[in-house]
């Protein structure tokens, strides 16, 4: 029950969309799309254990007074007061029945007023590290470590108006090798030949490693015992 | 060397200090640049003014609040350009901060620049769905195995503009606006690919290099980060100047954005100096 | 998009906690950080729920539960199969419970199972075949002048760096003589790949930081009086 279930179901789903790509009438058409909409729903029962994941963590330390206990109850009143003007649908005009986004709602208030402000700017953090990061640790110490420098600095200069003025005064027959010119080159095709090479290899990976678990090789997801 | 052993010993909060002021220094200059769009903005710009008037784009929102500086100005430009074209445009979501971002962008941009466009007929806003992959695979063989009604709960059905879309294929452009997955790449691996659908990226700029390789045979076109929403606000103005008065916000931002790239520039050079001078002495 | 006062005014406040990180870590961004990770987690929940549960699985499992609130669901007959979706979602549930925790395989069972079925034929397409049919261009390109140089020289760069580069992720031979050559050519390719990765990042994390300053700057403007 424990590890023969699982591998079966594996097996079975697995094993039904795949053939529905090359046996597309029924019944592998029906099951190929009501798989798909009972991943989605399940998808949303991830979010819930998620929630209940966070309940327990923080309910658990604030119950033992752990560290940042009182940092957790924000947590909790941030998690329970959403949870409940998203459910209730709180303020917007057509009440339940209505959009949950609509203006006037409480929830759009709350993703406006509370969660754009604090996702942008835990992002937006990031521009300061990557300065700090890049004066520490960025050194052209190998041919290999300046190949990528140069590659990124033509890359700085020419996605802004700064590589045009540095070279802008060549002439025509040269215009080849302006800084945008040569930014957009080597996005175009050396950045395009090893993109493709990763992609071609992760490829390779993923549709080796989706055999090996549909197949029952791979077990890891079902853990140990 | 006192000075390249305070460079250094530099405190972190002095490059963070820089690094702002090379941001907010700029915005008090209030200086505009032209820009012009580059081959793959420009082909994404092509195709909309390529479609007949009437046709159906999906716009999926798969994106939220923290890359929002980027990829708000690109919708905003491109919703303008279908709308300006009679274009019927859907939303829709696989994140699901993605359904804000729609909310936000009819409320801010539709509805005051296009009164005229009434929405269940010009636009509709199909919501957030879950599932990312499992969604695009469910609505390619489906629209409405998933979508049985709006944002707001209105039955699709009852929707003009739903009329006749059974599932993906009914839609003649995906015009995806990707800040990581799910995103462009499954919208190209399961709907573009198997339902032969145009679909382009208006994606992060981390996210850009990782799209070159489907351009041009699986994605029609890629516009990366700002520098892609400012090429096409470019590319827009020229072809429909009655948009000179509206706001350009990614035009706005390249100048700022120029300031912070020479100034992390010239970190590098620095660190790499000192680097330099410490290898040379300790040859010595 | 146009923000109400107490929008701006509570967004402008947890901006500035969440910058107060840069000076050090303090009571000011604990309080912000915490109270981003509930309301984002029950965020996610209540759209998930009115998004895709209540429409997708309760409005077709009990239509007439729901009707009253979900029009759409009005006259419907139940759809008995979606239980199949919801036991596997409640079974996803019991990992909340130790001992009964192993239950929750049986969900991830599916999960896995569709992930492996749809990626193993989407990415067999998509990434590998379509990939290698994109790399497949003449290395002789004609221009209207005869031989086009620029043009020849980026599809040779594109072939080799390819080739060379899916040399370099070959593991199954030591990387040495002609090998190791090709596969260097494959590092040298995955560098600029890289460079360039840098520098889109780079540029990335600035519009973010520019995008925050924008929305301060309104909110500044408010509180001193200004429009």
């Amino acid at each position: 029950m424990r590890r023969t279930v699982p591998l079966m179901i594996t097996f079975i789903v697995g094993l039904t969309l795949i053939l529905a790509v090359f046996i597309p009438p029924e019944p592998f058409d029906t099951m190929n799309r009501e798989f798909s909409v009972y991943f989605d729903i399940i998808a949303v029962f991830a979010f819930v254990l998620g929630g209940g994941n966070l309940l327990r963590l923080h309910g658990d330390r604030v119950y033992r007074r752990g560290k940042d206990w009182k940092f957790s109850i924000v947590t909790l009143a941030g998690f329970a007061v959403t949870l409940v003007v998203g459910l209730g649908k709180i303020g917007g005009p057509p009440g339940v029945r209505g959009d949950l986004m609509a203006p006037g709602t409480w929830f759009r208030f709350v993703f406006n007023a509370v969660l754009t402000p604090l996702s942008a700017t835990m992002f937006a953090l990031l521009a300061f590290y990557v300065a700090s990061a890049s004066f520490r640790a960025f050194r052209a110490k190998t041919p290999e470590a300046t190949i990528l420098l140069v590659s990124g600095f033509i890359i700085l200069l020419g996605r802004t108006f700064l590589g045009g003025i540095l070279t802008g005064w060549l002439p025509d027959s040269l215009s080849f090798l302006t800084i945008p010119n040569l930014a957009d080159w080597i996005m175009a095709w050396p950045n395009t030949a090893g993109q493709r090479a990763i992609v071609i290899g992760i490829a390779l990976g993923v549709t080796a490693t989706s055999l090996r678990l549909i197949l029952g090789i791979e077990r890891g997801y079902l853990g140990s015992d | 060397m006192r000075l390249l052993a305070f460079f250094k010993t530099l405190d972190r909060r002095f490059i963070f200090l820089f690094v702002g002021l090379a941001v907010i220094f700029p915005f008090l200059l209030d200086l505009d640049l032209p820009e012009y769009p580059t081959v793959m903005v420009k082909a994404i710009y092509n195709t909309v003014e390529g479609l007949q008037p009437g046709s159906l784009v999906l716009m999926p929102f798969d994106y939220d609040p923290s890359t929002a500086p980027e990829l708000d100005p690109m919708a905003a430009a491109v919703v303008r350009h279908c709308l300006s074209r009679d274009l019927r445009v859907c939303f829709m979501a696989l994140w699901p901060e993605g359904q804000g971002m729609v909310s936000n962008l009819i409320s801010g941009t539709v509805q005051p620049e296009f009164p005229d466009k009434v929405y269940g007929r010009d636009y509709v806003n199909l919501g957030y769905k879950a599932g990312g992959q499992g969604l695009i695979n469910a609505v390619l063989l489906n629209m409405r195995s998933m979508f049985t009604t709006d944002a707001a709960g209105v039955p699709v059905d009852s929707l003009p503009i739903m009329i006749g879309v059974t599932n993906l294929k009914d839609f003649k452009f995906i015009m995806n606006f990707s800040a990581g997955r799910p995103g462009s790449k499954e919208w190209i691996q399961f709907a573009g690919d198997p339902g032969r659908i145009p679909v382009a990226s208006g994606s992060t700029a981390v996210q850009a290099p990782l799209l070159y390789p489907y351009y041009p045979s699986q994605m029609v076109g890629l516009m990366g980060g700002l520098k892609g929403a400012a090429e096409y606000e470019a590319a827009l103005l020229a072809g429909y100047p009655r948009f000179k008065d509206s706001r350009r916000v990614a035009t706005e931002l390249m100048v700022p954005q120029a300031m912070a790239h020479f100034v992390i520039m010239l970190f590098i050079v620095l660190g790499n100096i000192i680097y330099f001078a410490e290898r040379r002495a300790g040859k010595r | 998009m146009n923000l109400s006062p107490a929008e701006l005014w509570i967004g402008g406040i947890l901006t500035l906690m969440i910058f107060s990180f840069l000076y050090r870590d303090n009571p000011f961004y604990k309080f912000a950080e915490h109270l981003f990770v509930g309301v984002s987690a029950a965020y996610w929940m209540v759209q998930g729920v009115w998004g895709t549960l209540m429409p997708n699985l309760v409005a077709k499992v009990a239509p007439g539960m729901v009707q009253s609130f979900m029009p759409e669901a009005a006259g419907k007959n139940p759809e008995w199969h979606y239980l199949i979706a919801a036991l596997f979602g409640v079974l996803l549930l019991t990992r909340l419970v130790p001992s009964i925790g192993w239950l929750s395989r049986w969900s991830l069972a599916f999960v896995v199972g569709y992930s492996a079925g749809t990626n193993f034929i989407r990415y067999l397409q998509s990434d590998f075949i379509a990939q290698i049919r994109s790399t497949m261009i003449p290395l002789v390109v004609q221009g209207q002048g005869g031989l086009d140089l620029g043009a020849s020289f980026s599809h040779l760069v594109l072939i080799v760096g390819v080739f060379c580069g899916l040399v370099y992720f070959f593991f199954s031979k030591e990387h040495h003589g002609a090998l190791g050559r090709v596969s260097r050519i494959g590092v040298w390719t995955l560098m600029v790949t890289f460079g360039a990765s840098f520098g889109y990042t780079v540029m990335a994390r600035i519009s973010l930081l520019l995008g925050r300053l924008q929305a301060l700057i309104i909110w500044l403007r408010l509180v001193s009086g200004g429009s």
